[in-house]
């Protein structure tokens, strides 16, 4: 392999960044609704939520609100691209949501993250760094979601 | 959704479920970017993606997980649940292309009083490559009533 993996990239697989809050709100709710096409009335009307069962409307599935960052805060968690010097585009490896309850509007989600995995792999773009990071996020004390996200570097 | 609750002993392993097809526009893209925070130029400026070496635009990867995510929902609503999905971005996508959101399940199980429903989800481009494979786990109500 060509040894992309550095001791330093090796040395962030285990680490944690410092939790971040994900507000989840009515208006991120329809916006997400709206980009992805999916004109159910439960994720726009609180109305249809409340006849549909929800207290408040639903997080269509892959939404969990919007990091809350201040001006000049970094990124929320981990970077995503630049993590090899030699590598300087990046692409989406993989998206895997778990839930384990529902998320909705009004939710003030705490997004933990830890990078599980950094590997290399040579594809059709050539060289690739693989960078897999592990977000929990929970509502007080309960696990809400799991999200497994795959970044590559190339 | 119009269509009726799919209850777990109305599906089979092999059987396919009702597909959504997604045309991307520019537009679109930049709805999504804003939705959801992903502000990377390759999907929105055009000559930054020709100058690293991209035919044109491409579709965000995770725009194309929140179409399986939808596709999931479509299926399961109203009274099932999505458990578990997830998909890997193995080809690019292109605005104005026609891409197919499919799934299939591939086994029924009941675990912790839930009936869950496996299924391999993917979304496929206009020349039929699956650009997109991935997998999922749903909760489907039952007709015994003994769900959730």
């Amino acid at each position: 392999m060509t040894g992309l993996v550095t001791p330093e990239l090796e040395a962030l697989v285990g680490t944690a960044w410092p939790p971040v809050v994900h507000e989840v709100d009515r208006t991120g709710i329809r916006m997400w609704a709206r980009a992805v096409g999916i004109d159910d009335p439960i994720f726009h009307d609180e109305a249809a939520a409340r006849e549909a069962g929800y207290e408040r409307l639903p997080a269509p599935p892959g939404f969990m609100g919007v990091p809350r960052r201040m001006p000049g805060d970094d990124e929320p968690g981990p970077p995503i691209r630049g993590l090899h010097p030699d590598l300087t585009r990046s692409l989406n490896g993989g998206t895997e949501y778990e839930y384990r309850s529902a998320v909705m509007a009004g939710d003030e989600l705490v997004a933990s993250t830890t990078i599980s995995d950094v590997k290399e792999r040579s594809g059709s773009v050539g060289p690739m760094l693989l960078i897999t990071r592990e977000t929990t996020y929970r509502r007080g004390d309960d696990i809400v979601a799991i999200l497994r996200a795959t970044v590559i570097n190339y | 959704m119009a269509d009726a609750q799919v209850y777990v002993e109305d599906v089979e392993p092999g059987e396919e479920i009702p597909e959504i097809v997604e045309r991307c526009t520019p537009r679109q893209l930049v709805m999504w970017a804003a939705a959801s925070g992903d502000f990377y130029e390759i999907h929105y400026d055009v000559e930054y993606a020709r100058s690293i070496g991209l035919p044109g635009l491409v579709v965000h990867g995770a725009l194309k997980n929140a179409f399986l995510g939808h596709l999931l929902y479509r299926w399961v609503a109203p009274a099932g649940r999505i458990v578990r999905y997830g998909c890997s971005y193995r080809g690019l996508d292109y605005p104005g292309n026609d891409l197919r959101c499919r799934g299939k399940v591939t086994g029924i199980s009941a675990r912790d009083g839930e009936d869950l429903v496996d299924l391999d989800i993917w979304i496929e481009d206009p020349s039929g490559e699956v650009t997109t494979p991935g997998t999922a786990t749903v909760s489907l109500p039952s007709r015994r009533g003994a769900r959730r």
